[in-house]
């Protein structure tokens, strides 16, 4: 389904975004996009190129998210908000099955799919890696979870390249963007410069081909690509962060009784904000319903994080109690066994788990300060 | 045989996370909040699991738990020991004949049977820790003349909390194995061995160079069980612990299981020790 | 009952492990303190408080370790087996027993006398740092075990 088409890039109008939204209703798809609440940019439903974010950016820094005005009005200005779409591929709830007690015999239904497929409309680079990443977890092994499948397959993306690197974005050290080179049906990037406000479109899959070739556009010209160029340059030239990438796995692994734990212990609250936030954090519990007279029960699965008391509890206590053992388990999952175990690296470098950190962890500085000090 | 299932489940037909319903064909405390129950389950057959593989028992609106398989695998019987720790397990101890459960299963790598062909083997079981075990002596007996010598250890706290009673003093019966069992503290009129059960090993018959041990019980006496195991001369390489976690799917999706860079519920729960000797020694892993 | 002669004493216990590379006039010394015992099932050895003045090399049998409590009977903490050396606390001041020793089947020992010993080992050194060496490691052992029976492994934590 990824394969990389030869069609010319094309340009889109603003208008013909409108068209590509619609195109896509039209073809049944829920259409999914980035749009403004409470503050933030969340990704929601969205009929119109009026719900999407026009002429707002974001201020981003460890524990700090704002939201800003910005003096034009891309659609596009900003980096990530707190979601990430694993909202819709891998829900946050969901009921895995529900049986009923009938006189000495229970019966177990398991539920069904999704109703209609999605459509992502706007998805970065790091979003790409992160879902191929989750695509790998949770497909990619002997077993398939089915949930995710019915939800990953029917699913139309649209990506779009940033023109604004965040505060704590450091997609370039993790070699996840600032461009979407694979995983997308359409990928835009968003162009103001001459004051034609237009959107260079590349096609990644034939079915992406083909829904473009429903709307109105025109070819790209060599001013065109190299004005998109310019724009995704910018945006890798001014990353927020840098991880120092060069053998972090070893590095981490060999370093489990590092002072720097003990360190960011004192400052993590175990809040697990990052695990919600963090595109590839998959980690679920199952939990029984049941109704009071025990004939109905349920199993629903729900988002969990490695951070709380409970997440490692086998009879009696739990094997990480301390701040220290559940904060080191989750970055050296991220960046290192998560390699033995899927054969890349956790992290895309959103930074969303800096920006949402209440107290500001900074995940690169504290690989940089066990770099730093790291006993001979 | 196939040992691990292959189950690629798509859509929900055969849905990976989805129980099917079992029921209680019979009933019997084995030890102290310990029963086992022998289930009645349609796809079930024999020989469709290795020893030390495990089920997921649902107590249905309570939640699910896993357990090792403890029935003879040359056998159609599918039977599991569980102990009462906690609000599921309580759940499942309280189920008798008639009664419904969900499984799902059987999952994980079990112990290494091949590996034991033409050797020596040596089995350092701790209290419940007897029960992921048991499959693998009902093979070791039913194939007997595979194997060199066979010494069963094992350890508990005391004399009332031994498991399997009867199926100890019936192996202890026969000619060809060797079986001892300890107590950390007994009160008369027990005649047995007391001490921790890693005392047993120095005075078991088997060659160290040409044996695989296999061990299961609490996380720390295993740790200790390895130690006597390596003094008495066997390799790290020939040594296969069965780990313990927190699961809640069993496939390797919920993350709970995670032991360093290893799955328990998928790369184990049996492990061989070189695999798993720096994992054991750092705290809080 | 002493159906071994002095010379079958002085061998057996030149054979036995516990003493293996011991030099044979410490080995004497060993064997003109020792006799031979037998204890049936359900004897003491020795009680809680006796001064320690023996120790035991079991030839044959079990015996029980054990501790009285008030509110119940005696509780087992350990046994000794065939092979085995029972009785540490002749090396140690002041050189009491610390628990009792109970025959759990018929039990025969090599008993030496330690008391006579002791005085051996302080008019030789290097007969008395023998001594520690093979009893040191039996200590340690014992002291690795009781932790791990401490720690009630098997127990469910509430």
């Amino acid at each position: 389904m990824v394969v990389m088409s030869s069609v010319p890039q094309a340009i889109l109008s603003r208008d013909a975004l409108q068209a590509l939204l619609d195109t896509l209703k039209g073809r049944g798809y829920r259409v999914l996009g980035p749009t403004v609440r409470d503050q933030a940019i969340v990704y929601d439903d969205i009929d119109a190129v009026g719900d999407l974010p026009e002429g707002w950016t974001d201020s981003q820094d460890g524990g700090h998210y704002r939201l800003e005005k910005r003096d034009d009005n891309a659609l596009f200005g900003y980096a990530v908000g707190p979601q990430s779409w694993k909202k819709f591929l891998h829900r946050p709830a969901i009921r895995l099955w529900h049986a009923k007690r009938e006189g000495e015999d229970v019966s177990v239904t398991a539920e069904s799919g999704p109703e209609m497929p999605y459509a992502f409309f706007g998805v970065r680079s790091c979003e790409l890696h992160a879902i191929a990443i989750q695509d790998r977890v949770l497909l990619g092994g002997s077993y398939v979870d089915s949930h995710y499948q019915a939800r990953r397959e029917g699913a139309f993306i649209v990506a779009v390249n940033c023109s604004v690197a965040g505060g704590t974005c450091f997609c370039v050290s993790m070699h996840t963007g600032p461009k979407a080179e694979a995983g997308f049906d359409l990928a835009l990037t968003e162009l103001m410069d001459g004051g034609e406000h237009r959107f260079l479109v590349e096609t990644g899959t034939d079915l992406g081909a083909e829904v473009l070739s429903a709307l109105p556009h025109r070819p790209a010209t060599q001013e065109d690509i190299e004005a998109a160029q310019a724009v995704i340059a910018n945006t890798a030239a001014n990353m927020g962060r840098t991880m120092p990438a060069d053998e972090v796995p070893a590095l981490l692994m060999r370093n489990l009784k590092h002072p720097r734990w003990d360190d960011v212990a004192q400052r993590c609250l175990t809040c697990a904000n990052c695990t919600m936030v963090c595109p590839t954090c998959f980690c679920t519990t199952v939990d029984q319903t049941s109704d009071l007279t025990g004939t109905e029960s349920a199993a629903w699965r729900r988002w969990d994080s490695c951070f709380t008391i409970d997440f490692t509890y086998i009879h009696g206590g739990s094997v990480r109690t301390s701040t220290q053992s559940r904060y080191r388990q989750w970055m050296t999952h991220k960046l290192a066994t998560w390699v033995d175990q899927f054969g890349s690296s956790g992290c895309v470098g959103c930074g969303r788990c800096i920006t949402w950190c209440p107290v500001g962890i900074d995940i690169t500085e504290e690989v940089q300060a066990i770099r730093e000090s790291e006993p001979q | 045989m196939a040992p691990k299932s292959e189950d690629r489940s798509t859509g929900t037909a055969g849905d990976i996370m989805v129980p099917r319903v079992a029921r209680v064909r019979h009933s019997r405390l084995d030890g102290p909040d310990t029963w086992t129950l022998d289930l009645d389950d349609e796809t079930f057959s024999a020989g469709s699991y290795v020893p030390g593989q495990f089920n997921m028992m649902t107590a249905f609106g309570v939640g699910e738990v896993p357990i090792s398989m403890s029935g003879d695998p040359g056998k159609p019987d599918l039977v599991h020991t569980v102990r009462a720790v906690g609000a599921v397990s309580g759940a499942l101890t309280q189920l008798r004949p008639g009664d419904v459960l969900g499984l799902r299963g059987p999952f994980g790598v079990g112990w290494p049977v091949a590996e034991m062909n033409g050797r020596d083997v040596v089995i350092v079981a701790g209290g419940v820790g007897l029960a992921p075990l048991r499959s693998l002596i009902y093979h070791l007996i039913n194939e007997r003349e595979r194997y060199g010598d066979i010494a069963i250890l094992y350890g508990t706290r005391s004399p009332n909390d031994i498991l399997y009673l009867r199926e100890l003093e019936s192996w202890r019966g026969r000619l060809d194995l060797e079986v001892e069992v300890t107590v950390d503290h007994a009160t008369a009129p027990w005649h047995g061995h007391v001490g921790v059960v890693t005392t047993l090993v120095p005075h078991a018959t088997f060659d160290p160079l040409n044996t695989i041990a296999l061990i299961c019980g609490p996380e720390i006496m295993m740790r200790f069980a390895v130690a006597a195991l390596q003094e008495a001369g066997v390799a790290d390489e020939a040594i296969y612990l069965s780990m313990e976690r927190s699961m809640k799917c069993a496939v390797g999706f919920c993350g709970h299981c995670q032991f360093g860079p290893v799955f328990v519920c998928r790369d184990g729960p049996v492990f061989r020790y070189d695999r798993v000797r720096d994992l054991l020694a750092a705290k809080e892993l | 009952m002493t159906d071994t002669t002095t010379e079958d004493l002085a061998r057996i216990l030149k054979e036995h492990p516990f003493f293996k590379g011991m030099p044979e006039a410490f080995c004497d010394f060993i064997s003109d303190c020792a006799t031979t015992e037998q204890f049936d099932a359900g004897a003491y050895v020795f009680h809680e408080g006796d001064p320690a003045n023996h120790f035991y090399l079991l030839r044959h049998g079990k015996v029980a370790l054990e501790i009285k409590a008030p509110e119940r009977s005696s509780i087992v903490f350990q046994t000794v087996r065939a092979g085995e050396i029972l009785g540490v606390s002749w090396l140690v001041p002041p050189y009491r027993l610390t628990c009792d020793a109970k025959a759990v089947e018929l039990t025969r020992t090599i008993t030496v006398n330690a008391a006579c010993l002791r005085e051996k080992c302080d008019e030789n050194h290097d007969f008395g740092y023998a001594m520690m060496q093979r009893f040191m490691p039996i200590m340690v052992q014992r002291l690795k075990a009781t932790r791990l029976q401490l720690l009630d492994v098997y127990g469910t934590k509430v």
